[in-house]
């Protein structure tokens, strides 16, 4: 076929690169030492692509076809670079276990077919490592994984681009310049470093679903879920990846109920249950049978668990909140904190009646928090104490930021 | 090999430890020290005294200035400090960890420049 290009083949092909680039990127990281390198290179890929595919058609394996022409173009770099010593020798590196090899380009040849998901998993911890700054490890984490532009990170997080390019760039040359190590943590360190990236990928997760409708953001909470199915593919045994996955599933499975036509929030209690999608639902559910058998259990697991509790109830009066109550007493066990005690004064509001939710309430150190307000409202209405209820919810509305749950918050402030 | 600068931030307005405190502190330094020293990982580390005895020089209109210390007065202050080589970051913080262990001092890593 000859002639211009339809617009979508310049799409297609960016879509097959996001989808591919984390892994690509992942490998070059460390066969290049360099993550700037790494990233050239699968750009230079990317625009031979542009070129080539519209007129080849895109090969059976394009991720194969990414690694291997951003390997030979980053070879071809070395070899140059390594030709001026000198540089080579002052280029900021991530050194690998092998080192700096004699003969550089043979060198990255031989390590080129090495296992490619160890370097998936290292690039996810080196994003991860807490070394970096939260936020640092989440922009590196959504550019370098989930292979997000620069302008796209900003967008999302509501920062301006300039801000979004020098945290990453800062990132980098923290990662360079303090000898981060490219490499899997070891079975010692793993639980912690594990609940590092766990935490990561569930704020973006969270920043995604606690956004309005905003269809110029990536949409942040499919990202996330992507990221967890890949730690759970490449860390099969680590039971609170699942847990996460299957929470993320679970939540993501109520988000067509959770906006009315109008973009305000429907609570669960009032959700149109029938919109939940149910092969999320089942995914997540199964997921959190197959961590209960194996019976070691974790914070994220139980938080799976109660999300699949509230999944299997048809009608809202049919949740098993007897059963929801002694999850959360397990999750506090595992995470003794207010916010926790909070969610669990729900649980006891409906298993032992509103007023013993709210002593349980009104207790927490929580004045600064607006979904403490918002529980205190609900439960002064429902013992019948509306004009409390009222004050309560007008101050949860001054609390939050998120537009969507100001309105709603005022409303029910107003008493419609 | 990356080297880096382990600084202990010491708090010079809290109650400083005595006597027996004092003699078990300096005894796991010098066992720390002892350590790293053995994994050859030392390669210098020094005590300070207490920031009030520094003095600061610096250059004014050309002509270089002596003025009594230290240069900011903050409740922290570096105490000491050890240059150590490492592997890489994590073992540059498996190191500060038993080094903030024995110190009982919050201790910063920073690496230094590479040549």
């Amino acid at each position: 076929m000859s002639g211009p290009q339809p617009a979508s083949a310049a799409d297609e092909i960016a879509a097959v690169f996001r989808r591919e680039r984390g892994k690509a990127v992942a490998t070059l990281i460390r066969v290049l030492g360099n993550i700037d390198a790494a990233e050239e290179a699968v750009q230079d890929a990317f625009v031979r692509a542009l070129e080539k595919w519209p007129i080849e058609g895109i090969p059976p394996s394009p991720a194969g076809w990414i690694v291997t022409t951003a390997k030979n173009r980053a070879i071809d770099v070395v070899r140059r670079e390594s030709s001026r010593e000198d540089r080579y020798k002052g280029a900021a590196l991530i050194h690998g276990s092998a080192g700096v090899e004699r003969d550089i380009a043979s060198g990255v040849a031989a390590r080129l077919d090495e296992a490619v998901e160890d370097d998936q998993l290292r690039l996810i911890f080196t994003c991860c490592h807490p070394a970096l700054a939260m936020e640092a490890q989440v922009a590196l984490t959504l550019r370098l994984i989930g292979g997000l532009e620069t302008r796209d990170i900003a967008r999302a997080f509501l920062t301006p681009e300039p801000t979004m390019a020098q945290r990453l760039v800062r990132a980098k040359r923290k990662i360079a310049a303090a000898n981060i190590p490219y490499r899997v943590p070891t079975s010692e360190e793993l639980p912690q470093r594990l609940s590092a990236a766990l935490a990561v990928i569930y704020l973006i997760f969270n920043e995604g679903y606690s956004a309005t409708m905003d269809p110029t953001r990536p949409d942040l909470a499919r990202e996330a879920t992507r990221l967890g199915r890949e730690l759970v593919h490449l860390l099969p045994e680590a039971l609170e990846a699942r847990g996460l996955l299957a929470l993320m599933l679970l939540t993501e499975a109520r988000r067509p109920a959770r906006f009315a036509p109008d973009g305000a929030i429907v609570l669960l209690a009032d959700q149109d249950r029938s919109l939940w999608d149910p092969a999320l639902l089942r995914e997540g559910r199964e997921l959190v049978i197959g961590c209960l058998t194996r019976r070691e259990g974790g914070p994220y697991q139980v938080q799976a668990a109660i999300a699949a509790v509230h999944g299997s109830a048809a009608r809202f009066e049919d949740t098993d909140w007897a059963q929801i109550l002694a999850l959360y007493d397990q999750l506090f066990a595992f995470q003794p904190t207010a916010v926790v005690e909070l969610n669990r004064a729900v649980a006891l509001a409906e298993v032992r009646g509103p007023g013993a939710g709210l002593a349980l309430v009104e207790g927490l150190p929580l004045d600064r928090y607006h979904l403490w307000h918002a529980t205190r409202a609900n439960l002064l209405d429902r013992l019948g104490r509306g004009s409390e209820a009222r004050a309560a919810y007008a101050a949860a509305a001054e609390l939050t930021s998120n537009p969507a749950e100001r309105e709603f918050l005022l409303r029910m402030a107003s008493g419609a | 090999m990356t080297q880096y600068l382990l600084t202990v931030h010491h708090n010079y307005d809290q109650e400083q430890p005595a006597g027996r405190e004092v003699t078990e502190l300096f005894d796991a330094v010098d066992r720390f020290n002892k350590d790293i020293i053995a994994a050859g990982q030392l390669v210098f580390a020094g005590g300070l005294e207490a920031p009030h005895t520094a003095t600061v020089v610096a250059m004014r209109d050309g002509a270089v200035v002596t003025t009594d210390g230290p240069f900011a007065e903050t409740r922290e202050a570096v105490g000491g400090f050890w240059v150590i080589e490492a592997a890489d970051l994590d073992q540059a913080l498996e190191i500060a960890g038993r080094a903030t262990a024995a110190c009982q001092a919050p201790v910063e890593v920073r690496p230094f420049e590479s040549e």
